[in-house]
């Protein structure tokens, strides 16, 4: 295994929301295209490829990209992760540079998801069969959703965050303020899908979705997608000063599973895995949480990100609440945390979503974010989970001058 | 006169026949302890393959909890979802029952019992019948 590190050279997204005139393939040639211009290349000088998609990932969404934006014939991933398909997609890529298999590497993730509702193993709708039989690992007799508790996404991201409540006394408005963050941050993103500011009490006084989660505290469905051009220590090199100087480095790529822990089978554990991924993406840097200047976590719902400043020891442990009311993951505080606005307003076209985080991350190192630009930043962090479960952390520094 | 209706536990781990009252079994790990409600092909904690079925405590903690307010379909809102640490081992999720779906009227991380309730009806006229949990008095509010 090559010791170098893999560089970004080229960044693109699509604005997320919602694309009626653009369909999947279109919003992910674009992107790609968008990043290969960026990195002064074309599809010719692509080695690999790795494509992020969730809800046509049976559909070789890899190959209908290739057929608009050049069919060369190259070793071609299709990526699915659940909510870390995106990130699943840059490691796939960036493991391939490591190998030694391919010098550059285009990575793409895309998702054109349209108002689809709420997310979630909730299994077969509350109907009675006929005749009561016995069915499935569980021998259920009837759907189980809103009986025996609640499987959509809402819900057990509000357990999570329910948990961590009940340990260290965060309250709703804590939660809250987690959102009201957010979509102020999201006002400065032309590339969010929503730009809206509310205060604390609209997002409290919200329709209430899945207490303490609010509408207003939800990432919407979306679509859009994001695209990153990836090269080896060596073909850095061989490129422009231009390109060098843009060039951001990944520090650190790290992706978990879930490992046992007792009621992960109740209550999925979203803590330990994402605190195994933190652990070894800091080793591996060699930064810690502190020298951080951003970081773009995945507050699928605002219950989320508040559980995540503890996870990805942003924060004191247990302090995840006085780390919200200090202010320090505002863009003015000591450490931003979801500057782009985050899923809750930038949006969650499930496999754009983490290569679009480290996009995020790779353009304020760059210092291209334009007014939301986090003013000499130079090492960032890029967290996301798919439930399941899977977690990718990635840690981007800039390149030195 | 007609006769009782025939009842059926909603899912396998419900015991409702036998000695005492209705009650939870689970399939615990013979070599770590680990224990799970569901078929298991061997132990998600260190992946042995002997378990044995044991009865688990009616009573516990009550660990986390959302209140469902926009819920699936046919489903009826609000309801209360629980995660239950269960006294002796185990974590299970259920509807937290004869509570208000209030935050003010549910005591995180106090004690709730297990209880049952005829969840659905079939067409030969059986009837399903779930587990929740409801709070103890003393620590309700």
């Amino acid at each position: 295994m090559s010791s170098q590190p893999t560089w970004i050279v080229g960044a693109a997204m699509t604005p997320f929301g919602r694309h009626k005139d653009r369909d999947l393939i279109d919003l992910g040639a674009g992107a790609a295209l968008d990043s290969l211009a960026d990195a002064d290349m074309t599809i010719d000088d692509v080695g690999v490829l790795a494509v992020g998609n969730a809800y046509e990932s049976n559909g070789m969404v890899a190959q209908r990209i290739q057929k608009q934006i050049g069919q060369t014939g190259i070793e071609t991933y299709n990526v699915f992760n659940a909510c870390a398909t995106g990130a699943t997609a840059v490691r796939t890529a960036h493991l391939a540079i490591q190998a030694g298999e391919a010098d550059v590497a285009l990575v793409i993730g895309v998702e054109k998801m349209g108002k689809m509702g709420m997310l979630g193993a909730a299994g077969k709708a509350r109907s009675d069969r006929k005749v009561f039989t016995a069915s499935g690992r569980f021998g259920a007799v009837m759907g189980t959703e809103g009986i025996l508790g609640t499987g959509l996404m809402p819900g057990v991201f509000a357990q999570a965050g329910m948990d961590y409540a009940r340990e260290h006394d965060v309250t709703f408005r804590q939660f809250a303020k987690v959102a009201e963050k957010n979509h102020f941050h999201s006002s400065l993103n032309p590339l969010a899908q929503y730009r809206n500011v509310y205060d604390l009490d609209a997002i409290m006084n919200a329709e209430m979705i899945a207490y303490p989660n609010s509408v207003l505290m939800c990432c919407p469905t979306g679509d859009g997608a994001a695209a990153l051009v990836l090269v080896s220590d060596e073909k850095r090199r061989s490129l422009s000063a231009a390109i060098r100087d843009r060039s951001v480095k990944i520090s650190a790529s790290v992706l978990t599973t879930d490992p046992y822990t007792p009621g992960g089978h109740a209550q999925p554990d979203i803590n330990t895995l994402t605190r195994r991924a933190a652990d070894k993406a800091y080793e591996l840097a060699g930064v810690g949480p502190t020298e951080l200047d951003l970081v773009e976590l995945h507050d699928c719902f605002a219950t989320a990100e508040l559980v995540h400043y503890d996870n990805l020891r942003l924060c004191e442990p247990g302090g995840a609440g006085d780390f919200i009311d200090s202010g320090a993951p505002r863009r003015d505080g000591r450490l931003p945390v979801n500057v782009s606005g985050g899923l809750i307003s930038k949006g969650h076209p499930i496999g754009a979503t983490g290569v679009a985080g480290l996009y995020e991350v790779a353009t304020h190192l760059r210092g291209e974010a334009g007014d939301r630009q986090i003013d000499g930043a130079r090492v960032g962090l890029a967290h996301v989970i798919g439930l399941g479960s899977a977690c990718g952390v990635h840690i981007l520094e800039k390149a030195a001058a | 006169m007609t006769n009782p209706a025939a009842q059926i536990p909603m899912v396998s781990y419900l015991v409702l026949s036998g000695d005492g009252p209705p009650h939870l079994v689970a399939q615990r790990c013979s070599s770590c302890g680990a224990t799970f409600f569901d078929r298991r092909n061997a132990c998600a904690s260190c992946g042995m393959r002997q378990f044995a079925t044991v009865p688990v405590q009616n009573t516990g903690m009550l660990r986390s909890y959302t209140i469902v307010h926009r819920a699936a379909p046919n489903v009826p809102a609000p309801y209360v979802s629980a995660v239950v640490e269960l006294d002796g081992g185990g974590v299970i999720k259920a509807n937290l029952v004869g509570v208000e779906p209030d935050p003010k009227a549910i005591n995180l991380g106090g004690r709730v019992h297990l209880t049952t309730f005829v969840a659905g009806t079939d067409d030969e006229g059986t009837e399903a019948v779930a587990f929740g949990y409801a709070q103890d008095e003393r620590d309700s509010r």
